[in-house]
C-alpha cells in the first residue's frame, strides 16, 4: 500500500515537473551579458550581509517570497512554506504551515525557526505578534502586484538570507529580459484575460496582477474600465474586440483543450478566437508578477504576434 | 415524562469529567511539543522546568485558546437550548433571530471597506449582530406569537445574507480569502486580553439563562399554557432574546462562524438526559464546551503544522454522529 502510494505520488511529482519544464524552459534565464561583474557585491550590501547571513532554519509564509527563495538557490535552510507556496514543484516537498493570511502560531513553532521571512500580506498580525514575542525574528518584504516591489522584494530577501549578489543578479536578469520586449512594436494591440473553471466567465480587470503583466508586455487590457476579478457577460468578449485573448491554463484543462475553448459560445464569434490569437498562461504566471515575469511576458507576446 | 436513562446529576458529573478529561488534553498535547513529564514538574515544583517558548505557547497561546473554546461552547450549548425551548422549534439555535448573519454583514463589512484588522472586525461584527437581532426582535413584536419572530428572523436573515453577497461582490482576492476563513470559524485570535473582555459579558448571560429554566419548562405545555401558569410571556421573551444575544453576540464577533453546536448539542442532551430545562441547560453547556474543546483540539493536530478552520470540524464531525443518534433512535 505504501509502496503505491510512493509510485502515485513519485508519479505525480514527475508529472508536474514535466509540465512546468514544458512551460517554462523554453526560455531559460539569460544572464545580461555583463553577469560577471555584477557578481562583485555594491559595498552597502556587502556590510549588511555579514550580520544577516545566519539563519539555518527559515520559514516563508507567501508564494512570493518563497519562490524567490528558490530563485536565490536558499531553498535548503527552508524548513516551511504556506500553501500558496505553488511553485516550484520542489517546493511541495517543504511542510506548510497552512495559508499566509490565517498563520496558526503553534504550527510555525513547531518547526523550531530561527527565521520567518513573510510578506506584508501574511498574517494576521496578532499571530505575528505572537512569533515574534516567542522570540522568532521576523522579517517583512514588499509583496505588491507592481514591478517596483518585485525587485525590492527580492532584494529584500536577498539581503536577509546574505546573498545580495545574487539578488543583485536576479533583479539585472529579470530587467535585461524585461528590456528585450521593448524592441516589440510600440502600437498597443488589445487583450483580454480571462478565467474560466467553473463555467462563469471572469476577466481580470485593472489593479490584479494580470492587468500588470499586460501593461509590462505593451499590451492594451480592455476590461480597464473596472476593479479585480469580475464576472463578465459573454456578450462583453465581442463587444469589447479584443484582438488576443489570454485564458489560463487551468480553464483550458476545465474546458477540454484548446480547440474546446475557441469553439466555446462566449470566445468563437470574437475576432481573436477567428484568428487563432487566444493565448494560454499558466494560472500561477498570470496570477503573482514573481522572478518568472519574464517568461509570462514572452508567452503573451509570442502569442500577440502569431499570424 | 418518560424516565431518564441516566439520573440527572450523574449526567453533569459524567459531563464534567469529559470536559475536565478534554480540557487537560487539549492544553498538554498541541502542535508545538512540549514534553508531559516536565509540564507536571513545571506546575508542581520547578519553575525553570521548562523553557521560554514552551512557557510562552503553555500559557499565552494555548490556554487562552481552550478557555475560548469552553466559553464559546458553554454559550452556544446554553442558547441553542433555550432558544428551541422558546420558539418549541427543534431547529432554532442562535443564528435563528440572526445572530450569525448581523456577525457575518459586520465582518464582511470591515474586511471590504476597512483594510483593518481584528479588533476592528470583532466591533462591527457584534455592533451588526446586535443590531440585527433587535430588528428581528422588533419585528417579531407585531405579533403575540413566536412563530411570528421566526418567521421574521428568517426574513432578515435571507436580507442580510445578500448585503454580505453584494458586498462581497466588491472584494478583492485577498479580501475574499479573509471572508472564506472568517465564516469557517477559528479561535486562534484567542489571548488573555480578549478573554478578559469577553468573559464577563458572557457568563452575565450565561447565568441568567441557567436561572429561566422553570419558564422554559412552561414553554414545553405550550405558550398560551404558559401564560396561564403566570409567567409574563412578551416581557419575558424580550429578557431572553436580550441575554442570548449578549452570550453570543460577542463570542461569535471573536471566533466566526462556528455551527451545529448551538443546534444538536441541546437535542443530544435531551434524548440522554430526558427533557427538564433545570438539568438541560447546564447539561447542553457542558456538552458544547467539550465539543468545542474536543473540535479545535482536533483542528490544531490533525494536519499540523498547518491549521483546520474548528467551524468545518465541528459539522463534519459532530454530523455523522447526530445522524446516527437519530438512526438508533428509531430502530430502538
Amino acid at each position: 500500500m505504501r509502496i503505491l502510494f510512493f509510485i502515485i505520488r513519485f508519479f505525480v511529482l514527475f508529472m508536474m515537473n514535466a509540465y512546468s519544464f514544458a512551460q517554462v524552459t523554453e526560455n531559460p534565464i539569460d544572464y545580461p551579458p555583463h553577469a560577471e561583474s555584477l557578481l562583485a557585491p555594491h559595498p552597502f550590501i556587502a556590510q549588511q550581509s555579514t550580520k544577516n547571513s545566519g539563519a539555518k532554519r527559515i520559514v516563508a509564509l507567501g508564494g512570493g517570497v518563497t519562490e524567490i527563495i528558490f530563485a536565490l538557490e536558499q531553498q535548503a535552510r527552508l524548513v516551511g512554506i504556506d500553501h500558496s507556496s505553488l511553485y516550484p514543484p520542489d517546493a511541495q516537498r517543504i511542510q506548510s504551515v497552512g495559508y499566509y493570511r490565517n498563520v496558526p502560531i503553534e504550527g510555525v513553532l513547531r518547526l523550531k525557526p530561527d527565521l520567518v521571512i513573510a510578506s506584508e500580506q501574511a498574517g494576521p498580525t496578532h499571530s505575528l505578534k505572537h512569533l515574534s514575542s516567542s522570540g522568532i525574528r521576523i522579517e517583512v518584504v514588499s509583496d505588491q502586484p507592481e514591478l517596483s516591489s518585485l525587485y525590492k522584494r527580492i532584494m529584500q530577501i536577498a539581503q536577509i538570507l546574505g546573498v545580495p549578489e545574487r539578488g543583485q543578479l536576479l533583479c539585472d536578469s529579470i530587467e535585461f529580459q524585461l528590456n528585450k520586449s521593448y524592441q516589440y512594436d510600440h502600437q498597443r494591440e488589445s487583450v483580454m484575460m480571462i478565467v474560466m473553471r467553473s463555467g462563469k466567465l471572469l476577466g481580470a480587470g485593472r489593479d490584479t496582477a494580470a492587468a500588470k503583466i499586460i501593461d509590462l508586455a505593451f499590451l492594451n487590457n480592455t476590461l480597464n474600465d473596472v476593479k479585480g476579478y469580475r464576472a463578465i457577460s459573454a456578450e462583453i468578449v465581442s463587444a469589447r474586440m479584443p484582438q488576443s485573448i489570454i485564458i489560463t491554463s487551468l480553464s483550458v484543462q476545465s474546458l477540454g483543450g484548446m480547440h474546446a475553448v475557441a469553439q466555446h459560445p462566449a470566445l468563437s464569434s470574437s475576432t481573436a478566437a477567428r484568428d487563432g490569437r487566444l493565448i494560454e498562461l499558466d494560472d500561477l504566471l498570470a496570477q503573482s508578477l514573481g522572478p518568472r515575469l519574464p517568461t509570462a511576458i514572452e508567452i503573451i507576446r509570442r502569442g500577440v504576434v502569431a499570424q | 415524562m418518560r424516565k431518564p436513562p441516566l439520573s440527572y446529576p450523574l449526567g453533569l458529573t459524567i459531563l464534567s469529567m469529559l470536559l475536565l478529561f478534554l480540557m487537560t488534553g487539549s492544553i498538554i498535547n498541541g502542535a508545538y511539543h512540549i514534553d508531559f513529564f516536565r509540564t507536571i514538574n513545571f506546575i508542581s515544583i520547578q519553575p525553570d522546568a521548562l523553557d521560554e517558548i514552551s512557557r510562552n505557547v503553555l500559557f499565552n497561546i494555548r490556554l487562552p485558546r481552550v478557555l475560548l473554546g469552553i466559553l464559546t461552547g458553554s454559550a452556544l450549548g446554553v442558547s441553542g437550548a433555550v432558544m428551541q425551548a422558546l420558539f418549541r422549534n427543534p431547529l432554532a439555535e442562535p443564528g435563528l433571530v440572526g445572530l450569525s448573519a448581523g456577525a457575518s454583514l459586520g465582518a464582511v463589512l470591515a474586511i471590504v471597506m476597512t483594510s483593518s484588522g481584528l479588533l476592528m472586525i470583532s466591533i462591527s461584527a457584534f455592533i451588526c449582530s446586535i443590531a440585527t437581532t433587535y430588528t428581528c426582535y422588533l419585528l417579531g413584536r407585531f405579533s403575540n406569537s413566536n412563530s411570528s419572530m421566526v418567521l421574521a428572523g428568517i426574513a432578515i436573515n435571507a436580507i442580510v445574507f445578500s448585503i454580505v453577497g453584494l458586498i462581497t461582490l466588491n472584494a478583492n482576492d485577498a479580501q475574499l480569502r479573509d471572508l472564506t476563513f472568517w465564516n469557517m470559524g477559528s479561535l486562534s485570535a484567542a489571548n488573555w486580553q480578549i478573554l478578559s473582555l469577553l468573559f464577563p459579558v458572557v457568563m452575565l448571560g450565561i447565568i441568567f439563562l441557567l436561572t429561566r429554566w422553570r419558564l422554559l419548562n412552561a414553554m414545553l405545555l405550550g405558550e398560551r399554557e404558559a401564560q396561564h401558569l403566570g409567567f409574563a410571556l412578551k416581557s419575558l421573551r424580550r429578557q431572553l432574546i436580550l441575554f442570548v444575544a449578549l452570550a453570543v453576540a460577542p463570542l461569535v464577533a471573536v471566533t466566526g462562524g462556528i455551527g451545529f453546536v448551538g443546534l444538536v448539542m441541546p437535542h443530544l442532551i435531551r434524548m440522554w438526559l430526558g427533557a427538564d430545562h433545570r438539568w438541560v441547560l447546564p447539561a447542553s453547556a457542558l456538552a458544547g464546551a467539550s465539543a468545542i474543546t474536543l473540535a479545535d483540539w482536533l483542528a490544531r493536530v490533525l494536519i499540523a503544522p498547518a491549521e483546520l478552520p474548528i467551524g468545518i470540524l465541528t459539522s463534519l464531525v459532530g454530523g455523522p454522529f447526530f445522524i446516527w443518534l437519530l438512526i438508533r433512535g428509531h430502530t430502538r
